[in-house]
């Protein structure tokens, strides 16, 4: 032990660490990294560049550098499909969603988490497994049901905002439940015992002292279960009509029979993904360590 | 007197812990309900589905569709028929996209992951930049791809034929016939490796520093030291990531349906825009639930397995 403490404060004294890396393997790490950088930025490279340049020139060949700038495309992309109408159906669709998962599942995740009760085992088991399970396994049944639901009662769930709102919860509930579970195992019990001795009751200890101290978790959940929804696709395809559409398939309308407007289409793609891109940018530490904690347990 | 008080003071115990005992089950009961709502009710729905001839007709009051017991499984199974033969195609391709989509995934991630555990300039940059992939909406970025994969206007066209002449002038389709694959797989490469990234990083980051310093002292090399200290010490993390990986590919519906509408060439053809074309697109939800059936039997027999295969791997490992 003690000889190892000599060695160590020995290589400490060196200008060069033996942890240090040799220059063949930056020269590796150094290419990997750039190409690695390279095929990441590919895809926003094209589509801030194609954003900018005329309609002439996304429909012809394509080129590196654009021949002439134009923000054109940000204007008409307005006009081309009703955007702010499908931005709207989109905000209040993973709006909706992400506030009921979250909210529903901040209760749920308590019980387990502080609670001994019977069928304990068998929820989390069942709430787990779902995630797995293919949207398309929903899709079909739900789709009948609100399709039956609208024949019987006239209430038009097929369609509807609220409908659609109803099957996003088939993904966002589960992995809230499941990464809330996580961020309230982290809070010490004996901080909301402590409540309950002075009074509190479990609600009070709930409100007062656990969810505090969970914050950071919950918002990095709100913001992972917003993003997923603003992304989803397969519900939206089937569960929307002209009114109630949202960004993942509106913006096909920027595909006509004469012209596919690509400068729009990038524009759009662009202006739908600076929110949640900049959301997930800054609150990736908080994300990032409760997606991996979930994980790494 | 004294009797009435004591016998108060216990009922009031009593429910006192009657409430308690009942606490969890009231917190549960909205996410109970909706549980049951969203996926037991659908899920018994769907299984019920497939043993009826559920067709267009009968999509106003399902209920009044005919029972034909086994016939949609007899159907989707029988590879002499062109619904079976399509299904055990769209599996075959499914099983291929998955297997190299997760292993490119999680190939890229680690190699990553491992080469950014040390600090160097321009190291956060790079980090952010990283996580783009995951952050963009699936269908933004798979647009974008669908625009450079188009085959004249395209990015990757004009970079294969016209700037380094790779397979002459004649420009590729990429979107049609068997190319369609290749275009796929890298769209899904490129969204799916920053997840693994983000998994191995956080790993790597509980591997203590001596352990590096031990064997650097002892004459071990870099490709040595990751190769003995940081991959074993990933092994657990391994199993939780491979297995998210394999089930997110597998029920991919964003990146097939953006790149290729409602139906997907056959090369290209995943199996859950193929029961999403089945039922949606022939109207036959009969054959898409016993479809959907089979995906969910497939997904929990090879889940369990890989599981019970992984953790006793690892007990054996431990000791």
């Amino acid at each position: 032990m003690a000889d190892q403490g000599r060695r160590r404060g020995a290589s400490g004294a060196r200008t060069k660490s033996p942890l240090d890396p040799p220059a063949s393997f930056k020269a590796v790490r150094a290419v990997f990294l750039v190409l690695l950088a390279a095929f990441v930025l590919l895809p926003v490279y094209v589509m801030v560049t194609s954003s900018l340049k005329p309609l002439k020139d996304v429909a012809g060949q394509f080129h590196w550098i654009p021949s002439g700038l134009t923000v054109r495309p940000y204007i008409d992309i307005w006009h081309t499909i009703p955007l702010a109408k499908y931005f709207m159906n989109s905000l209040i669709v993973a709006g909706a969603a992400t506030a009921c998962s979250v909210v529903i599942a901040v209760f749920a995740a308590y019980a387990v988490s502080r609670y001994r009760f019977r069928g304990k085992r068998l929820f989390t088991v069942t709430v787990l497994s779902t995630q797995m399970f293919p949207g398309i396994l929903f899709l079909l049944p739900l789709f009948l049901i609100f399709v039956n639901i609208g024949n019987s009662t006239g209430i038009a769930l097929y369609g509807s905002r609220g409908g659609l709102i109803l099957t996003y919860l088939t993904f966002s509930l589960p992995f809230s439940i499941w990464m809330l579970i996580g961020y309230f195992d982290s809070v010490p019990r004996d901080l909301d015992e402590a409540a309950t001795v002075d009074g509190c009751g479990p609600l009070g200890a709930l409100f007062r002292v656990v969810i505090p101290a969970a914050v950071p978790g919950i918002v990095a959940v709100t913001v992972y279960a917003f993003m997923t929804a603003w992304g989803e696709v397969l519900f939206a395809s089937v569960m929307t009509n002209d009114e109630t559409r949202t960004l993942a398939i509106g913006l096909q309308g920027y595909s006509t029979q004469n012209d596919v407007y690509w400068n729009q289409i990038m524009a759009a793609s662009l202006v739908v993904s600076v929110p949640v891109v900049a959301g997930f940018l800054l609150l990736q530490r908080y994300l990032v360590a409760g997606l991996t904690a979930g994980a790494v347990k | 007197m004294k009797g009435r008080v004591r016998r108060t003071t216990a009922r009031v115990r009593r429910t006192g812990r009657v409430r308690r005992a009942a606490l969890p089950y009231l917190l549960l009961l909205p996410a109970l309900l909706l549980e049951l709502l969203i996926h037991l009710v659908p899920m018994a729905m769907g299984i019920a589905m497939s043993f009826r001839q559920l067709t267009q007709f009968f999509i106003r009051d399902w209920s009044r569709a005919p029972w034909t017991g086994f016939d949609n499984y007899e159907l989707a199974v029988d590879i002499n028929k062109p619904v079976g033969e399509a299904l055990l195609g769209s599996f075959f391709t499914t099983c291929l996209f998955t297997l190299l989509s997760v292993g490119l995934c999680w190939f890229l991630g680690t190699a990553a992951a491992v080469f950014m555990q040390e600090t160097f300039r321009g190291r956060g940059v790079l980090r952010a930049l990283f996580l783009i992939p995951y952050a963009l909406p699936g269908y933004a970025a798979v647009i974008t791809w669908a625009f450079m994969f188009q085959r004249d206007n395209g990015l990757v066209n004009h970079v294969l034929h016209d700037q380094l002449g790779i397979g002459g002038a004649e420009h590729t389709f990429w979107l049609l016939g068997d190319n369609s694959f290749w275009a796929l797989l890298t769209v899904s490469v490129w969204k799916g490796w920053p997840f693994a990234f983000l998994i191995v990083m956080a790993a790597l980051q509980n591997i203590p520093k001596d352990l590096y310093e031990a064997a650097a002292l002892d004459g071990a090399g870099i490709w040595q030291q990751i190769r003995r200290i940081t991959l074993p010490s990933v092994g657990a993390v391994n199993q939780v990531l491979i297995l998210v990986l394999f089930l997110w590919t597998f029920n991919d519906f964003t990146t097939p349906f953006v790149m290729f509408g409602k139906s997907a060439p056959p090369a290209a053809d995943l199996i859950s825009i193929h029961i999403y074309q089945s039922s949606f697109v022939t109207w036959n939800f009969g054959t898409g639930s016993a479809m959907s059936v089979l995906l969910l039997l497939f997904l929990l027999v090879v889940t369990a397995g890989y599981l019970i295969f992984t953790t006793r791997g690892r007990r054996k490992a431990d000791g």
